[in-house]
């Protein structure tokens, strides 16, 4: 799907300061080594089976099936890997990466703190350095998880600019990244940022939907109907899309945080309120005012607040391949109660907004249908601020 | 020859950068003349962007001042407009690909051209990216400012074979702001440039001492200055023009 010069459709590029070019071409030259190595993936291999608990069961939601009187609902249990979310399939990739080109330091930006806390359990068994950029507002909304990364020995740096939410962390993170080059990879969460960073988090992501293939031709000797995601910058939904991207009797889905509904300024629904743009190192569509000022986006989940989506969900979308709707902070929430009490299952505030979407599709198809909803993560990070937003106030 | 070239015609250039709209325009216009009068050869002008990823502190704090004060692009063409009715030196503007890129890129850099800019510096657009928006600077006349860094190394004789107007060296590692040393070998990185190109380069990123700016043009063809400036523009505001002329003017003539 990747163009030499990373490329999805228009999507894409390198629109990174000067200083960052060779550091991205050393990268990008070093994947095209390892990413064919036999060595490299016996050993990722090892580290996603013996370390993160993959593969990731594909779980049958037989009450929420009944209970919603249509498709049937498998869930793809990403929040049962280590660190409780699949932020760590990419972590333990581009790790392991750095650590082939000789990097000794870690650096990330992150939203809800899944994925630095993912990046922070990677460097301490790694022996790596690590500095995590989370937005002050993020810091305090996910404290519990700001506290994890420091027990796992990392530096948490809370960035005060701009609306202090996952975009300035990931401008953060690019500062650091152009003042300290040599010894450090900028281990990026999303499938996004410049060329080569939206296929290699893809590609180490892409193991949820091999899995689910395999997972489902053994079940049910078939491919699903439907595959439903969270779209933040995307990771978790083009891993779960990847191996479905030329069977095309697949639907792909990709649930958006409208936050307060994508009729208000207080939304982070990109594909369904923003334009074409040039951000933070990629073209591709970004929430912004009609001078190209990024917009401070909003939504109750930290993960999928951000004003902008990876290339390859723009092209997706751009070719009519993938589907993208908007799920408001009100259907999250009530996803997120309805998982636990039907299923037993608490999930991310981001995945609950799969949940959501599937809640409303899943009685519109037939019985022999097929729905696979990607849970992305686990939700006790989230108790504190789902209790909030219900009005009842909750000392962890 | 490019406007820009004339920057350079008579020594070293002395190139201060400004925010347009930190704290206001009226400032911005005051703030400009004052670096004329003193001796400014070359003005970069910033149009602010919500999330400056090149920048260090001080810098985001101008882009934040003036956006929160209600500057627009087409606010900025205006006063462009106006400021060259009596202000001949070069202009160039630095912003972000997306302003550029959001405002219609031909739009954009035809009214470059028609407002009398002469180059625009856009930080995240590197070499593998500029057809972005070269073919149309070229149709219009306006140049685009290519830059090197310091980790550019094998990269630096390509850049510099097709650079136009000016080339911007960057001194240092990391984002703008002010630095008390400067540890890269920038008489190398010169010396590469100069094998390549013909037109003038000048060194930014991490200045603000006479000293520094004195040896900085002594490798090169030219100093560039923002942090420093927009600090005094941070501590004086509305009255930062008198302070900005006079250190300027201690500047330039550390340059002559």
């Amino acid at each position: 799907m990747t163009n030499p010069n990373g490329r999805f459709g228009i999507h894409g590029g390198q629109y990174i300061p000067e200083t960052l070019m060779n550091a991205v071409i050393e990268l990008e030259e070093a994947y095209n080594h390892y990413k064919n190595d036999p060595q490299f993936n016996a050993e990722l291999t090892e580290l996603f089976n013996e370390y993160a608990g993959r593969p990731s069961r594909l779980y049958y939601a037989e009450k929420m099936t009944k209970d919603l009187g249509g498709a049937k609902i498998y869930l793809k249990r990403e929040d049962l890997n280590h660190t409780g979310a699949h932020k760590i399939n990419n972590v333990l990739g581009q790790a392991l990466l750095a650590k082939k080109m000789g990097k000794t330091r870690l650096i990330a930006e992150t939203g809800a703190g899944q994925h630095g806390v993912a990046t922070a359990t990677a460097a301490a068994l790694m022996g790596m350095e690590c500095v995590v950029f989370m937005g002050e507002e993020d810091t305090i909304r996910q404290a519990l998880n700001v506290y994890r990364m420091r027990l796992l020995g990392a530096e948490v740096v809370p960035v005060k600019t701009g609306t202090a939410t996952l975009k300035d962390a990931v401008s953060e993170a690019m500062r650091e990244w152009t003042s300290r080059i040599s010894d450090t990879h900028y281990c990026l969460g999303s499938v996004m940022g410049p060329h080569p960073f939206p296929t290699i988090v893809r590609d180490f992501q892409a193991v949820i939907s091999k899995e689910i293939k395999e997972q489902m031709l053994q079940k049910e000797g078939r491919l699903p109907d439907a595959v439903i995601a969270c779209v933040g910058g995307g990771s978790n939904a083009i891993g779960s899309f990847y191996h479905f991207i030329e069977e095309k009797g697949v639907r792909l889905i990709g649930c958006e945080a409208a936050g307060r509904g994508v009729d208000t300024f207080e939304t982070a629904a990109t594909i369904a309120t923003g334009r074409l743009g040039i951000f933070h190192g990629m073209k591709s569509y970004f929430c912004q005012d009609k001078y190209g000022q990024i917009a401070p986006v909003y939504s109750i989940s930290a993960g999928l607040d951000y004003p902008g989506v990876g290339p390859e969900h723009a092209y997706l979308h751009d070719i009519g391949r993938a589907e993208y709707v908007p799920v408001t902070d009100e259907e999250a929430v009530g996803a997120f109660e309805y998982l636990a009490k039907t299923e037993g299952i608490i999930p991310a505030i981001e995945s609950a907004h799969a949940v959501a979407y599937a809640r409303k599709l899943a009685p519109t198809m037939e019985k022999d249908n097929i729905i696979v909803i990607t849970v992305s993560g686990r939700g006790d990070k989230d108790c504190a601020a789902i209790a909030r937003y219900r009005g009842e106030d909750l000392h962890e | 020859m490019s406007n820009i070239a004339k920057a350079f015609a008579g020594g070293k250039a002395f190139i201060p950068f400004i925010t347009c709209g930190d704290p206001d325009l009226t400032t911005t216009a005051a703030v400009v003349r004052a670096a004329v009068e003193n001796g400014a050869d070359l003005i970069e002008l910033g149009i602010p962007f919500s999330d400056p990823t090149a920048e260090g502190p001080v810098i985001q704090g101008a882009n934040l001042r003036a956006l929160n004060g209600g500057v627009t692009t087409d606010r900025i063409f205006d006063f462009v407009r106006e400021l060259r009715q009596d202000v001949t030196v070069p202009m160039v503007f630095m912003t972000y690909a997306n302003v550029v890129f959001s405002y219609g890129a031909e739009a954009f850099i035809a009214t470059c051209q028609e407002i009398g800019m002469d180059g625009l510096i856009l930080p995240d657009l590197p070499f593998e990216e500029k057809e972005e928006f070269l073919p149309l600077c070229r149709q219009y006349g306006v140049d685009l400012i290519s830059l090197i860094a310091p980790t550019s190394e094998n990269r630096i004789a390509m850049i510099a074979r097709e650079a136009e107007g000016f080339l911007y060296i960057v001194s240092s590692l990391g984002v703008t702001g002010m630095r008390s040393e400067i540890k890269t070998d920038l008489a190398a990185i010169v010396k590469v440039v100069r094998e390549n190109t013909d037109i003038p380069c000048a060194i930014g990123f991490g200045i603000s001492t006479p000293e520094q700016a004195q040896k900085m043009a002594a490798l090169s063809d030219g100093a560039i200055v923002g942090s420093a400036i927009i600090k005094l523009l941070e501590k004086y505001g509305k009255d930062a023009p008198a302070y900005v002329g006079e250190y300027v003017r201690s500047m330039k003539d550390a340059l002559r």
